[in-house]
């Protein structure tokens, strides 16, 4: 009876950005790690899937009312 | 004034004095609580001492040998005959207590494992601050205590506990100030880091207090009465107090006085010093005055409301200001702001003497500060003032010349900034023309009052007058009321025409056939003077006479409020009402759109002229309301009786299945809550439908025009009146509290019927029974419990959300970041579009597109 989180219509898609896609991210920012949004390594839309490890860039895509599908990224941290 | 730099601040360091820097710092010993000798002369070695600096004009100080005001006061000293705990600092000596041995005083972490936990705590210290780090600390000392043994020297530690406010028991065994000392002076510098105490200069011992530094007598002048008597500061009465302790318990111990009386003089310093820090200290009583009243001691003074840094360094006062209530005045331009004669002969607008306007700013001086417009102040080149009085008058006209400033009196079209707390968005304090009436009251154009959130039940509004020309310029670029008309929080109108402006255009142009002559003197009141686009006929249309405000080119496809389209082609309204759809604030589409075209002054402008047209055009016509525009048809009666005594019979039947059993529940519900969900359904719809018909109705009232044009006003207080007040709710549920089983005892108990239970079936016309006035003031009651119990609610969590976000901003590149560059969103709002440039947050692309390929 468990819920997955993760399906919940209301739960955005999680994925990793790759490294190459990381580095054009901050270039195209023009930031460090540090100036991103974080969530944590325990979040429950991250937890259960293993691939994430801290550091990775989490990509979010996000349906909005006014601009359709807008993407949002944040960095892994510990709890 | 010449001074001599000699000494530049470069930086600043907070930290904890030690006993030598105080006694280095100080510029006298103080060794007697006596103030004042025989004759009145501060005594040396004393609180006052002449060395701690000057309170008295005309005397020097004896340590820099300054005068009054030069001399900023002297710091002095006293030696504790034994070591008092300070107050301020209780919490971080328990903390190193308890995290250090008791006989090596080595941090409570093993050898090799401190490093580490240094980094660490280091990092956290950075990146959470202070507090976070302390709780870490204490984490860390509890996992690695392995056995209750120090991993340095295998000492076995007791457990030690802090008896609040200042005493420390290990085992139950006190410690006195002196063995904490003791302790403290055993830790070794290098573990202090652990605590954070990163400071190359620092002793965990000067906590506790073996020297008393005294604050210099100009923080704590005593001021002489009336009848020559002197009055000490509360901080000088503390310190006499301090000082008399601390000589008895030097004498006691001189005198070898058994232990009991050497402790409880001890304590005494130790409560005395405590109270000199902080007089609130939850667990001692605070030390007072002979009265009675309570001593205001350090930390009163820096804390709280009336504190040094709410009070003094962050409550700002400022001249040239000035605060009153407000006053409506439709007839001022929307951008004007009515001063009172007598405000604008105090605030003053300092103006630059040259050689082209000296004559004009002559006759300000020569008319003098007591008539208007004149002038109270000139200043001359090298910045001094002078006040302009009948016998300087003739000096000042002689002299003013050039270079001088005079500070004239307040005119018309001077730059005045104007708000109304509370200042929650950017349109509470904008800038106004000035313009000089009479009166005691600010005027202000009532289309301005939603930005302002104002009324005019009493509230008072502040206006101050910017006094350079950067500032001028500034507020007039950017705060100008006409800058502001679109807001940033939805793309519309903020102000807009209200009340008579739309009732007055509603009916101008749904029904009005005016003359030429009462077209032309119409218009000419509301400032057209132009009238060669009035038809040139006999009986002109209404919609004619408005169509005479609106630009030639302008054209316009809406829709009205009952949704029938408004068009305008070439500045001539063809179909259509204008209603508040288009006029009102908060929507006023065919403002928005003249706004986009013809820039912000034009649609300020316009929008006052339609405002005085829809009160002219009231005016002449006539506009009133009495009980007769409540009455109905004989039709409309017989339909909402019917109505209703169908919703009632209906409400019967619901009860009669209720107590047979027949009621279905709803999914979720008991059959009780299901039986008043659908009673009160069936009863609101009811409602509904006779608020539908009266707004239906033929017969024509000046209420129902106030509600469908959308002056004031709705269906639902038209029906209100006219047929049905409706059923009563206390929160969300029909009435059903007051007596045992029963709302009143009017009914029979357990009387679940409409009328028993809150619905109000007669209307405000026909009059309440008194049950049914009862709970209509049973829910009046609520509301104004509910509106005066949210508002400081609410006003709380706005104001806590915008200091969250206060410095968050959008950058170049569209993202959002707050101060340190952080950032919070990718895209402002995920769109990037700039609301204020939207209409209601949409972008008609379509159209734009189309007047592109139009031109």
């Amino acid at each position: 009876m468990a819920l997955d989180t993760i399906k919940h219509r209301l739960v955005p898609k999680h994925s990793k950005v790759s490294e190459a896609e990381k580095e054009k991210l901050f270039s195209n920012y023009n930031i460090t790690s540090r100036e991103l949004p974080k969530i944590f390594i325990n979040d429950p839309a991250i937890a259960k899937q293993s691939n994430f490890k801290i550091g990775d860039v989490i990509k979010i895509e996000r349906e909005s009312k006014t601009a359709g599908t807008t993407f949002y990224y944040r960095i892994v941290v510990g709890a | 004034m010449e001074f001599q730099v000699y000494k530049k601040i470069k930086n600043i360091t907070f930290g904890v004095f030690s006993p030598k820097e105080i006694s280095d710092a100080a510029a006298a010993k103080v060794v007697t609580p006596e103030l004042y000798d025989r004759e009145g002369y501060p005594v040396d070695g004393g609180l006052m001492d002449l060395r701690l600096g000057v309170i008295d004009p005309g005397l020097r100080c004896k340590t820099c040998g300054q005068k009054l005001k030069e001399c900023p006061g002297h710091f002095g000293y006293i030696e504790l005959a034994r070591p008092v705990i300070h107050i301020k600092f209780v919490r971080h000596i328990f903390d190193v207590l308890k995290s250090t041995c008791k006989s090596c005083g080595r941090v409570l972490i093993a050898e090799q494992n401190l490093k580490r936990h240094i980094s660490l705590l280091n990092q956290i210290g950075k990146e959470e601050g202070f507090e976070a780090r302390r709780r870490k600390v204490k984490e860390v000392i509890r996992k690695s205590k392995v056995k209750e043994k120090c991993p340095h020297c295998d000492t076995k530690q007791e457990k030690i506990k802090l008896e609040k406010p200042y005493n420390f028991y290990e085992e139950d065994v006190r410690l006195t100030p002196i063995e904490v000392r003791a302790r403290l002076e055993k830790i070794p510098s290098e573990d202090l880091e652990v605590f954070g105490f990163t400071l190359d200069h620092f002793r965990p011992e000067w906590l506790v207090l073996t020297i008393l530094q005294i604050p210099p007598v100009t923080m704590r002048p005593s001021i002489t009465l009336e009848s020559g008597e002197r009055s000490e500061d509360d901080l000088t009465h503390k310190l006499g107090d301090i000082v008399r302790i601390n000589q008895r318990l030097f004498e006691n111990i001189n005198a070898g006085a058994p232990e009991v009386i050497i402790e409880d003089l001890w304590d005494l310093l130790q409560y005395h010093i405590t109270t000199f820090f902080d007089n609130e200290v939850p667990q001692l009583p605070p030390a007072r005055h002979r009265g009675g009243q309570i001593l205001k001691t350090l930390t009163n003074r820096i804390s709280s409301k009336e504190g040094r840094i709410r009070h003094n360094l962050a409550g700002k006062r400022t001249d040239f200001s000035a605060r009153t209530v407000i006053s409506p005045d439709p007839l001022i331009q929307l951008n004007d702001v009515g001063v009172p004669f007598s405000m604008a002969m105090i605030l003053t607008v300092p103006e630059r003497v040259t050689e082209w306007n000296k004559e004009y700013l002559r006759k300000y001086v020569e008319t003098g500060s007591k008539k208007y417009p004149g002038a109270n102040y000139i200043i001359k080149p090298d910045g001094k003032r002078k006040t302009i009085t009948d016998e300087t008058k003739d000096e000042i006209l002689q002299e003013l010349d050039v270079g001088y400033i005079v500070e004239r009196h307040l005119i018309d079209g001077d730059t005045a900034l104007f708000n109304r707390q509370p200042s929650l968005h950017r349109m509470s304090m904008m800038c106004h023309k000035v313009k000089v009436l009479p009166g005691k009251t600010f005027r202000l154009n009532p289309a301005v009052c939603n930005p302002y959130n104002a009324d005019f039940d009493g509230d008072e509004m502040n206006l101050h007058i910017p006094q350079t020309e950067e500032a001028r310029a500034e507020a007039k670029i950017l705060m100008l009321v006409e800058t502001q008309l679109i807001s940033p929080r939805y793309g519309l109108s903020v102000v807009g025409c209200i009340h008579d402006g739309i009732t007055g255009n509603y009916l101008l142009t749904k029904e009005l056939v005016l003359t030429r002559e009462e077209a032309v003197d119409l218009l000419y009141t509301c400032g057209v003077d132009d009238l060669s686009h009035l038809p040139n006929k006999d009986k002109v249309d209404g919609k004619e006479v408005f169509s005479v405000l609106l630009p030639r080119d302008f054209s316009f496809t809406g829709k009205d409020k009952s949704g029938n389209e408004v068009r305008i082609v070439n500045g001539q309204l063809k179909s259509g009402l204008m209603d508040k759809a288009n006029l009102g604030q908060e929507s006023g589409l065919m403002l928005r759109n003249i706004y986009e075209k013809y820039g912000s002054a034009y649609a300020a402008e316009l929008l006052g002229k339609i405002s005085k047209l829809g009160i002219a055009v009231l005016s002449r016509r006539g506009f009133t309301m009495g009980i007769g525009d409540l009455d109905v048809g004989e039709e409309v009666t017989n339909h909402v009786h019917d109505l209703l005594q169908k919703a009632i019979e209906e409400t019967e039947k619901l009860i009669a299945d209720y107590y047979s059993g027949k009621l279905e529940p709803l999914p979720g519900r008991t059959i009780a809550e299901t039986l008043e969900l659908r009673i009160l359904e069936s009863l609101n719809r009811a409602r509904n439908k006779s608020g539908d018909m009266a707004m239906k109705q033929v017969q024509e009232s000046s209420a129902l025009t106030m509600a469908r044009s959308g002056a004031r006003g709705n269906a639902l207080q038209i029906a209100q009146m006219t047929a049905v007040v409706g059923q009563q709710a206390l929160r969300g549920r029909r009435i059903d509290v007051g007596y045992r089983k029963r709302t009143l005892s009017y009914f029979k108990e357990n009387d679940l019927s409409s009328p028993a239970r809150g619905f109000i079936r007669s209307s405000f016309r026909s009059g309440l029974k008194p049950n049914e006035y009862f709970f209509g003031a049973m829910t009046g009651r609520d509301a104004l419990m509910d509106t005066a119990l949210r508002t400081p609610k609410s006003g709380y969590l706005y104001r806590r959300l915008s200091n969250a976000m206060q410095d968050l901003k959008v950058n170049y590149d569209n993202t959002v970041r707050d101060a340190s560059g952080r950032i919070v969103q990718f895209l402002y709002g995920e769109d990037g579009l700039d609301v204020s440039k939207t209409k209601n947050g949409i972008i008609e692309v379509k159209k734009i597109i189309q007047e592109v390929l139009e031109q």
